[in-house]
């Protein structure tokens, strides 16, 4: 078994990405992930890793080359933030229309303005639809353990689509917590070689990445990505046992707490559902039948599993970390009796 | 014609294919080769945006009709011979 050391959320990530040891990774820093880039460099500086790492002009240019290198048949990562994930925004459909399975960390953090560099969701939000799998992580522990698992749910065969993995700026970026790393040889074995399919380096069987494909066609292809997305579902599941044999930590769609005979039910994502717990705790304390659901696979949603789990609670409450202004209304909102 | 279950995922299609669309029929202006003042020179084939002159040997033939857009860029840089150019434009359908 690995280690168990405390680590910032970043350090988390920049580990997993040692050990996964991508052959190319293109970024550009920004607040809050600066920090797990930072530290890759230098795993990249110190010969740790065999990773080309890229240093480009804007996430714009980032994604792109992403895109490029895992064309080539390279095996991509890269991390964002905020106004990154903003400006990648263009070239996430086009990772995700060409079908290559780069995987990104995107550290939340609030989009402009006003200027905060702190986290809330609506640079996930907003990627929402761009075809990425999103994976939503509540603290170090899971982001590092998601961002492993994506590797893996990205390139299967019955996917093959970019994968995004969430974790909160700085509540979970910049706090330390004790966690458990995998040692090196488990995660190697566990993701396997990348298999690339048409890579554009393979000079002997030539191919067109990106052509003009007009209305007769273009359905088709789409429907191929949501069948795509259809099948990641079973696919995280899959991935997940899997990853519970060599981690002893398992994962789901989602994770529901103390959700079975809830009357009120809370769906929230990401750290704050950390702290939901502890006040799931103390109204259960006091007799009010409280549960939380927290997700974990956010794209493609898990629908009838979540309805189904939530299906026994009177009172059902969605907390957005994050206000977007106007499709909340006040009549949604619900208060707890006060114990 | 394939469906969704058939198509490589992600568009992927082999090298070149777009010689296999005929993309000229766009073309408003057509290029017209006047064989007798042209010097050899390569310059239509080399400022052409869309390799629509084809060459053999060294040496100039027809135009590509399937791939020129009709742009006007090689009657344009075409130096032609005494002054005669070896390339004119010519409305289309006329
Ligand atoms: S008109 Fe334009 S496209 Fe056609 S042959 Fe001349 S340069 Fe090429
Ligand atoms: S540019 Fe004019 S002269 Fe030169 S090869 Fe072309 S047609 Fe002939």
């Amino acid at each position: 078994m690995g280690k168990k050391l405390a680590v910032t959320g970043n350090q988390a990530i920049a580990e997993a990405m040692r050990q996964i040891n991508p052959d190319v990774c293109a970024a550009y820093p920004i607040t809050p992930s600066t920090e797990v880039m930072q530290r890759f460099a230098s795993f990249v500086a110190n010969g740790k890793v065999d990773t080309e790492l890229v240093t480009v002009e804007s996430e714009h240019s980032a994604m792109s080359a992403c895109i490029g290198a895992s064309a080539a048949g390279g095996r991509v990562m890269t991390a964002t933030s905020s106004q990154g994930l903003a400006l990648m925004w263009e070239m996430l459909h086009i990772a995700s229309g060409m079908r290559l399975p780069v995987v990104m960390t995107l550290v939340n953090r609030a989009l402009s303005a006003p200027i905060n560099i702190h986290g809330d969701h609506s640079d996930g939000m907003g990627a929402r639809d761009c075809g990425w799998i999103q994976l939503w992580s509540e603290n170090a522990q899971e982001a590092y353990d998601n961002l492993i698992q994506a590797i893996r749910i990205a390139e299967h065969d019955d996917v093959r689509l970019p994968a995004m993995v969430c974790m909160d700026g700085f509540i979970i970026s910049h706090s330390i917590e004790s966690m458990e790393f995998l040692s090196d040889d488990v995660v190697k074995e566990f993701i396997g070689e990348f298999k690339p399919k048409n890579p554009l380096l393979d000079v002997n069987n030539p191919v067109t990445y990106g052509p003009l494909v007009l209305p007769d066609f273009f359905m088709e292809f789409k429907r191929q990505q949501h069948e795509a997305m259809l099948n990641a579902k079973d696919v995280v599941l899959q991935v997940a046992k899997e990853f519970e044999k060599v981690s002893g930590r398992s994962y789901g769609l989602f994770e529901e707490y103390r959700l079975d005979d809830a009357e009120i039910a809370i769906v929230v994502l990401n750290s704050a559902a950390g702290t939901c717990k502890d006040v799931v705790d103390e109204y259960r304390d006091r007799g009010i039948k409280v549960g939380l659901l927290k997700p974990r696979l956010f794209r493609p949603f898990p629908y009838k599993e979540v309805a189904d789990a939530l299906s026994g609670a009177k009172v059902i409450g969605a907390y957005l970390t994050g206000l977007t202004p106007l499709v909340v209304s006040d009549q949604c909102t619900w208060r707890l009796p006060q114990p | 014609m394939k469906g969704w279950r058939e198509l490589e995922i992600g568009a992927i299609t082999e090298a070149g294919s777009a010689d296999s669309y005929n993309t000229g029929s766009w073309r408003a202006f057509r290029p017209r080769w006047i064989e007798e003042n042209c010097i050899q020179c390569l310059f239509c084939w080399i400022y052409c945006p869309d390799s629509a002159i084809t060459v053999k040997d060294g040496k100039r033939g027809e135009f590509d009709y399937n791939h020129c857009k009709g742009c006007g860029i090689c009657a344009m840089e075409c130096p032609g011979k005494k002054g005669k150019k070896a390339i004119v434009m010519e409305e289309e359908g006329k």
